[in-house]
């Protein structure tokens, strides 16, 4: 098998970690989510919850811990939606010439650059984890040893798939766009219906019907039930609200997140078919 | 590729598109380097495209990197080399997978004299090691000096191609350059001779191209002008050069308009 999604790989986590400033703010700034959003936040949220009566019979976990999963999923997204901007340098610095005259089948430009993605998604969500822990995120409370690494993976294959469609998504604008003024605008337009229509801050369950409709077919908000059922349980409480959330349910999620990036694999792959080096 | 057919390396494009791919190198005219890898990762990246095994990968490194003179640079960051190592790195690039044909799209532009030379020297050893090259350049000296056979392209067609001599002597053995007082005058009796090859108007004089040796025959005209009553006011005597050449068959002066290139090729010994 040819191996040349490798290279792409190997190239762009070459820079990943060259630039100590791009690395340091790229794990800093989920961080600072948690800390100062979350933070805040939740302790406007406990306040005003605090005189609801629990929901009986299930656990109760504070909004710190509920937003966790949000704060790992919106970090995902940004990263994976920004994450194709490379290919758009390369293009207009003429850097993609020597890949694209070279025998490397395009397909693996994508795919390599998609593995990089996901390894700087899986990154990120490792140290916001850890941060979030040291904040008071109750993530895996209870849980074994063996229940813990279960999660884990179950976290990383929603978090792969998920960072895979929206980089192939952001690969296919990268490669279609001339300037990277208007990427940036396309990419921010696009972020904000994905974060506000989902469940990562708040949740969808008192939507008006419209917006809930939206929220069931955002890959962010399967991501995030993916996650806070890995994280926190198939039925909790927050914010005086009851979640639950069963196995179906969570494999329905990640199927979705799968056939998401399934299309956006076909969509990259036809956008870069049509680009010629001159 | 619009229409036509293309082999290279014995490989047509059209139906074999990856091993085309395989053979040939190529040297772009603007700096492709990514600015955040060092030289070393620059070669590396390259040989890994084209799918070299590691070990081959670090001797043609080696190898490569002595050749056009860049060992002390290898760890640093292409961002910090200068023009003209930039454009040798580039070079090394285009040879790494040793190619049957490399392709150099103006690779001395914009460059100093002495490394401009340097390049030359470089353009040779490779051309000797076997590999054609294929080289588009506006400077005709350097066409003259590098190339076993030249194109000279026009509005994108090849309008001439030859040996570098075959070309000059196209336009006669040697070109005198007249200013008189009655240029038209001038080109109608010269044109009569048998041997002048031709005669060509400029702005202020006219160039005639001869078949003979112009040191002899250059007294002989200035005689039969001055008999007529012609004045002749400054004379040149040359021989034909590339510059001449590419002036006779594309009709103006060298300038960069875009349109108009010399493709150079020396063929590989292999």
């Amino acid at each position: 098998m040819h191996k040349g999604f490798l290279t792409i790989y190997w190239r762009d986590m070459l820079r990943f970690v060259r630039f100590r400033t791009l690395l340091f703010t790229s794990l800093v700034q989920p961080a600072l989510w948690l800390a100062f959003f979350g933070v805040a936040m939740s302790n406007n949220f406990d306040r005003l919850t605090a005189t609801m009566p629990a929901v009986p019979g299930v656990r109760a976990v504070g909004y710190l811990t509920f937003i966790g999963a949000g704060v790992i999923a919106m970090t995902t997204l940004f990263t994976s939606l920004f994450g194709g901007t490379v290919l758009l340098f390369d293009k207009n610095w003429g850097l993609m010439r020597e890949t694209l005259s070279s025998p490397l089948p395009r397909i693996h430009i994508i795919v390599g650059i998609g593995l990089s993605a996901m390894t700087k998604s899986f990154i990120q969500a490792a140290v916001i984890m850890v941060f979030g822990l040291l904040l008071g995120v109750k993530f895996f409370e209870g849980y074994t040893a063996t229940q813990v690494l279960i999660s884990l993976i179950g976290i990383a294959l929603f978090i792969g798939a998920f960072s895979l469609g929206f980089l192939f998504l952001s690969a296919a604008i990268a490669i279609t766009m001339e300037s990277p003024e208007g990427m940036q605008a396309v990419i921010t337009l696009l972020t904000m219906p994905f974060f506000f229509t989902s469940n990562a801050l708040y949740p969808a369950n008192s939507f008006p019907p419209v917006l809930r409709a939206l929220s069931t077919i955002n890959p962010l908000t399967h991501l995030v039930s993916g996650i806070r059922y890995f994280a926190i349980g198939s039925d909790f409480s927050s914010i005086g609200i009851r979640y639950t959330y069963t196995q179906g349910e969570a494999v329905t999620s990640f199927i979705a997140l799968l056939i998401f990036a399934t299309i956006m694999f076909l969509i990259a792959r036809w956008r870069f078919t049509k680009v010629t080096v001159t | 590729m619009q229409k036509g057919r293309v082999i290279i390396a014995g490989h047509d494009l059209r139906t074999e598109p990856e091993k085309v791919r395989e053979s040939i190198g190529i040297v772009f005219q603007e700096l492709t380097l990514d600015r955040d890898m060092t030289v070393q990762e620059i070669l590396e990246y390259h040989g890994r495209l084209y799918s070299m095994p590691k070990s081959q990968r670090q001797a043609r490194v080696d190898e490569l990197l002595s050749l056009v003179e860049l060992e002390a640079k290898r760890n640093v960051l292409t961002r910090h080399l200068s023009g003209g190592m930039k454009r040798r790195l580039e070079i090394a690039r285009g040879l790494m997978t040793r190619p049957n044909v490399l392709f150099m799209d103006e690779p001395t532009i914009g460059l100093d004299p002495q490394t401009r030379i340097r390049i030359w020297e470089y353009v040779q050893d490779i051309n000797r090691q076997g590999t054609t090259i294929f080289l588009t350049t506006h400077y005709m000296d350097e066409a003259d000096q590098l190339s076993d056979y030249i194109s000279i392209v026009d509005h994108g067609q090849i309008i001439a191609t030859g040996k570098p001599w075959e070309l000059k002597n196209a336009l006669g053995q040697d070109i005198i350059y007249l200013e008189t007082s009655d240029n038209q005058g001038a080109s109608n009796i010269l044109e009569g001779l048998d041997t002048v090859r031709g005669v060509r108007d400029k702005s202020k004089g006219i160039i005639v191209m001869v078949n003979v040796d112009g040191t002899h025959l250059l007294p002989e005209i200035m005689e039969k002008l001055q008999k007529r009553g012609i004045k002749i006011r400054v004379v040149n005597l040359k021989k034909p050069s590339m510059d001449d050449v590419f002036v006779h068959y594309t009709g103006r002066e060298l300038r960069d308009t875009g349109t108009e290139k010399t493709v150079v090729v020396k063929p590989g010994g292999r």
